[in-house]
């Protein structure tokens, strides 16, 4: 079973509605927050949804623990926080330990293989995706969480990538518009080849 | 564009006071986005978590719409600046949480006794004292209803979303201006921090109630500035008009004098009650679903209401008889509904989910000898729809 498959069961805890969790953790100055904000205005915005999204963070800027929930549903979204990940994408080890039991049976994993280590269950199903150097290969280093969230709506079709490219031009400064919209197409295809893989 | 029309846009044109449109917004920027949209002049504020996020959106955009942002010393000045601004003719707004709004209550008392509209966010953090500031909490309601020393009427607001950040602030600014009273938005850290769509209308289609002018022109007759309408709210001269407007804290008659005489005090303070007392039904707002046959009303307010909501569906989904009642107006308090609701007698109990140890069940046992079930958490998270289904389930 692919995990695009996998993925589409998803959670109605917000009544019997058809809705998608999703948490992204990691530290602060990752990005954290903008990637649920874009996935948030791709959902609501472009894509017809309704999505909220929430956040906690320490009193540091930059580098204390950081996470974000995104819960998006065809339906007005009622519980703000997500009880049992759709998705996780997990770009820091802590958050990746202390999140890992709130994914659901079959849910999607993303990390950022360059930090993250997964368990040796979790090998054979989780995106490993090396954010890093793929941003680096689009040509900038600080659109690692925009590969990211490609990969996510790679692998998981939550979003479509026109919306999702509709955000990133409503969000970002339009001098790096360009260089984001290319992370986000080499975070889809890097989700895509390694569902064929 | 050339570069020189490009230069000649004003910043008003490039950025324009009402953000007409569809938006994917924070709460608190919300709040700031509705106090510009009603036509906010003036804000003085004092930043804490978690409305800090209201001043900062302000700072950059009121001083743009030609409004004037003033950081202030603490929030017994910001809370004495918008009293003075408001008496000078501004509409004017400061937002706070907890400890500050503590802070507050001594001046929002001379503001309730002046009768300078004004409005006052407060994004509640979990309390007492610094409690947790970056968490939240429900636990200044019952402050917003009394904190004050004396007695006097207020309105209260308590937005479930960015987008009733933005509807219920525009109301505030309303209610003020037609009551004359100082009007709380009392919203929470998880609504203010929480993003979700926001749609703002045309600047026509934004509602607008301005204060009652005196009927005479500045010199003509004899303009008594504390003498009440049939509504018992007095029609407001602002400082400059050329009117003689005295105000004071003190007992005062209906020239705004001082007149420390019980009788006096007695017809002020009462009125004081009266105008908000007696108007609720043109003030209170609740929403209710499911109520008609409903063995069980579940009272809720703000994020905890959000729980409540799909809690009551899933229950109703289940076949349970429950309904549902969302505060958009915590103050007044919708107290006909409520006994109306008794009085039908299918009702046999209500459930109050909040988070503070009680507040708001308190006002439902006051109005119903009825059980009135409690879900309580003093604060830092807000109940799950499971915690509030199973309460309804038992």
């Amino acid at each position: 079973m692919n995990k695009v498959d996998k993925a589409m069961t998803a959670s109605d805890n917000n009544g019997a509605r058809k809705s998608w969790e999703i948490r992204i953790g990691g530290v602060g100055g990752q990005g954290i927050v903008l990637s649920s904000k874009l996935l948030g205005i791709a959902a609501s915005l472009y894509d017809g949804k309704e999505a909220v999204v929430t956040q906690s963070y320490g009193p540091e800027a930059r580098g204390g623990a950081a996470r974000s929930d995104v819960v998006i549903s065809e339906d007005a979204v009622d519980y703000p926080f997500v009880i049992q990940a759709d998705v996780l994408a997990a770009l820091f080890p802590e958050a990746y330990t202390k999140f890992r039991p709130m994914l659901k049976e079959g849910g999607t994993l993303i990390v950022d293989s360059a930090l993250v280590k997964v368990s040796e269950e979790d090998e054979a199903s989780a995106i490993m995706v090396p954010a890093t150097k793929i941003a680096d290969e689009v040509g900038n280093r600080l659109t690692r969480n925009v590969v990211i969230l490609g990969c996510l709506v790679g692998a998981t079709g939550v979003v479509s990538r026109e919306a999702m490219v509709q955000a990133i031009r409503k969000q970002m400064k339009e001098k790096i518009v360009e260089v984001n919209i290319k992370a986000l197409d080499a975070g889809i295809e890097f989700a895509r080849n390694s569902e064929a893989s | 564009m050339p570069d020189s029309a490009c230069a000649m846009q004003t910043r008003e044109e490039l950025e324009p006071r009402v953000l007409t449109g569809s938006h994917f917004m924070l709460g608190d920027h919300a709040c700031a986005e509705g106090a510009l949209a009603a036509g906010l002049d003036f804000f003085a504020g004092y930043p804490i978590t978690p409305s800090t996020e209201v001043a900062e959106h302000l700072a950059s955009r009121l001083p743009a719409s030609g409004g004037r942002f003033v950081q202030m010393e603490d929030e017994l000045a910001s809370m004495a600046a918008i009293i003075g601004a408001s008496a000078a003719g501004a509409r004017s707004l400061t937002a706070t949480s907890g400890p500050g709004f503590s802070l507050m209550m001594e001046n929002i008392g001379l503001a309730a006794m002046l009768e300078t509209p004004c409005v006052v966010a407060n994004v509640q953090r979990a309390s007492p004292s610094t409690g947790i500031p970056t968490m939240v909490g429900q636990s200044d309601i019952l402050q917003a209803r009394w904190g004050s020393h004396g007695d006097y009427g207020i309105i209260a607001y308590c937005p479930a979303s960015p987008q009733e950040c933005f509807d219920l602030t525009v109301k505030a600014f309303n209610a003020a201006d037609k009551y004359r009273v100082p009007v709380f938005v009392m919203m929470d850290e998880i609504v203010g921090h929480m993003m979700e769509r926001v749609v703002i209308p045309q600047p026509k289609d934004i509602p607008f109630i301005g204060r009652k002018k005196p009927k005479t022109r500045p010199g003509e007759g004899q303009f008594l500035s504390y003498r009440p309408d049939d509504d018992l709210v007095p029609p407001m001269a602002h400082a400059g008009e050329g009117y003689k407007v005295h105000m004071t804290g003190l007992t005062h008659d209906e020239r705004g004098y001082p007149a420390m005489f019980p009788e006096t005090h007695d017809i002020l303070v009462n009125r004081l009650v009266d105008k908000i007392r007696l108007n609720a039904a043109d003030i209170e707002m609740h929403e209710e679903f499911d109520c008609d046959d409903a063995d069980t009303i579940v009272v809720s307010f703000g994020c905890t209401a959000r729980s409540a909501s799909a809690a009551v569906r899933q229950a109703r989904a289940e076949g349970l008889k429950v309904g549902m009642i969302r505060l958009i107006t915590v103050w007044p308090f919708p107290e006909g509904r409520i006994r109306e609701l008794v009085a039908q007698g299918d009702v046999k109990r209500f459930i109050v989910p909040e988070i503070n140890l009680g507040q708001l069940r308190r006002e439902v046992e006051r109005l119903t000898s009825l059980p009135v079930l409690r879900l309580n958490h003093a604060g830092g998270q807000m109940p799950t729809p499971n915690a509030i289904l199973e309460l309804i389930r038992s």
